[in-house]
């Protein structure tokens, strides 16, 4: 931080991939110095952003923050649903490979849950959100995958629900190439014990790049994959010429 | 029982249990705390409500609450702990104890009692399996269960776990054994696993759990006594328990079917009995073969949401589908990789 900082030239942006315990304290020093920064760590100072769902409200954010993993995966799926119809409840499910799962990610799975959980609500609309973590230790590594669920209206547009989720998952593939559903969206009729609400089900795999981390870890990559998109999408706005008001 | 537990049903259960000497009684959603979900069914009562009833209820017997990190979260065992629970187990995949080193801390900070729980232990072998118990010895679990979750382990393999595990813990942790009656071993697992240094073993009431059922209570109870091991629960008592207390509200006996046997063959987690039965039955393919192929993938315990994914693939590939989302990797990305 020392060095980044004692530079003549300073960045404008900055990507904290440390802890949280260390964005807590270098956050404060990157805003001082005029540096935007995207936060991959679960320090959550700034407003939580997924590129293809909030970025744009958030260009002048000094700080944002990337939530998690199985945030980036399913967030925009939730959004893609919210924007058709209300969603009183939405859950995942992220299945990751053990392999993929360091030691921060082991030591913080509850913030893992709850901060994807605030996310499903936050900037994914749903008015009440819940996230689950699996870990499978199976050789060869599994691919991540994601499931996501939404309780829906029975009367709801079923179409209309289908295709903002293809073209929702479309935006995504442009940055994160490895993205792709499963199946078509599922839709399941109301039950008692679902409140009698109806719920569409959509199966997300995520993989990797394989550029420099193994293919299965999906889970990484959308992280690096969306801090990337995030960075180009607030270099353009930095640049967009500033339109001065009286 | 569908997540469909009562107060009543949880007051005149615990009750009876406390009454036949039973010293842990678990009362929590079947996936741990929280839960309560889509992907492993809604609770019709807040557990925290069958919680409180439980150890309002109880006069001797601890309540104990289940967690599974990923699922639920310190602030559920807060909650389950001013409930009134006061034994906490906590449950990971047997090769991911270190998911729950801060569950451990979290719950020994509340004063818990606790227990860390190895679950699908027929997956690891007893060396590794061991070093996972260690994990949790270290994290603050003051027993360690080899949790037999799919009742695929065949006697020698449940003792020569739990003998590797105890060896492994040192004295001053215990070791449970908790099983499963998929291949209609769950009392005989227990009597290997006693012999092996097991001291905490896990039933259900008339094997009233996931697959096929776990150890009957009463049964354990019985072959116990014939065994000259003192269980500190009364014969009597724990077959009236079953008979006119759990055997009456049960929507169904769990047997081994051609399910609950493929399960422990194939080594599935036995909670995946009814949600392959739900998924197979909406896209009319067979339950047993979508949980043959949970295994063949190596699913985990709380991976529920896969077998929609296993169950809607197999009625593709019996009735191919016009949709146009791939169900399948294109093979070209795999090959660039």
């Amino acid at each position: 931080m020392d060095w980044l900082l004692e530079r003549d030239e300073l960045p404008q942006l900055v990507f904290e991939a440390t802890s949280a315990s260390a964005h807590v304290v270098n956050a404060p020093r990157y805003e001082a110095a005029g540096i935007q920064a995207v936060d991959l760590t679960p320090a959550a100072l700034g407003p939580f952003v997924v590129p293809v769902v909030n970025l744009v409200e958030n260009t002048d954010a000094p700080n944002v923050n990337l939530i998690t993993c199985g945030g980036q995966a399913t967030i925009p799926i939730v959004a893609a649903v919210c924007s058709v119809t209300e969603v009183p409840y939405a859950e995942i499910v992220a299945s990751i490979a053990s392999r993929s799962a360091g030691l921060g990610t082991r030591a913080n799975i509850d913030e893992f849950t709850r901060t994807t959980a605030r996310g499903i609500e936050t900037v994914g609309g749903a008015a009440r959100g819940k996230a689950v973590i699996v870990l499978n230790p199976a050789q060869p590594p599994v691919i991540m995958r994601d499931t996501v669920f939404c309780a829906v209206d029975p009367d709801v547009d079923r179409d209309a629900v289908a295709s903002s989720i293809l073209s929702m998952v479309s935006r995504v593939q442009q940055y994160v190439p490895g993205y792709r559903l499963k199946a078509d969206p599922q839709f399941d009729d109301p039950r008692p014990e679902w409140r009698d609400l109806a719920r569409v089900t959509v199966l997300v795999e995520v993989e990797g790049n394989g550029d420099y981390l193994p293919p299965y870890a999906g889970n990484l990559d959308i992280m690096t994959a969306a801090a990337a998109k995030v960075g180009d999408d607030l270099a353009t706005a930095q640049r967009a010429p500033v339109v001065v008001t009286p | 029982m569908r997540h469909s537990f009562t107060v009543e049903q949880v007051r005149s259960t615990v009750g009876a249990l406390d009454d036949a000497g039973v010293p842990v009684i678990e009362v929590t959603h079947g996936d741990g705390l929280g839960g309560s979900s889509f992907t492993y069914g809604f609770s019709a009562t807040d557990e925290l409500e069958l919680v409180a009833a439980a150890a309002d209820e109880a006069k001797r017997a601890k309540i104990a609450v289940l967690l599974l990190p990923g699922v639920g979260t310190a602030e559920d065992l807060r909650a389950a702990k001013d409930a009134g629970a006061t034994v906490a187990r906590i449950a990971t995949h047997c090769s991911e104890a270190n998911i729950s080193i801060q569950h451990f801390e979290m719950a020994r900070m509340l004063g818990f009692e606790t227990i860390g729980f190895l679950m699908m232990a027929h997956m690891l072998e007893p060396d590794a399996l061991a070093r996972q118990a260690v994990v949790m010895a270290e994290a603050g679990a003051q027993c360690v269960y080899v949790t037999d979750s799919a009742g695929a382990l065949v006697l020698d393999q449940t003792s020569d776990r739990v003998g590797a595990v105890d060896a492994a813990v040192g004295p001053e942790v215990q070791v449970g054994f908790h099983g499963h009656n998929n291949l209609a071993l769950g009392i005989a697992n227990s009597v290997f696993a006693y012999r092996a240094g097991a001291r905490q073993i896990d039933g259900a009431t008339a094997a009233l759990g996931a697959g096929s059922g776990n150890s009957p209570t009463e049964v354990l109870v019985a072959v116990f006594d014939r065994l000259g091991v003192h269980t500190g629960v009364e014969l009597g008592a724990i077959l009236a328990a079953a008979e006119e207390v759990v055997r009456p509200y049960m929507l169904h006996v769990p047997i081994a079917d051609r399910q609950s046997v493929v399960m422990g063959y194939a080594g599935v987690y036995s909670s995946f009995l009814l949600h392959a039965r739900r998924a197979a039955e909406r896209y009319g393919v067979p339950a047993h073969e979508v949980l043959s192929e949970a295994g063949r993938r190596r699913l985990v315990g709380g991976q529920e949401d896969l077998l929609i994914d296993i169950a809607l693939a197999m009625s593709q590939q019996k009735a191919p589908s016009t949709n146009g989302a791939a169900s399948e990797p294109v093979p070209a990305e795999r090959e660039r990789v």
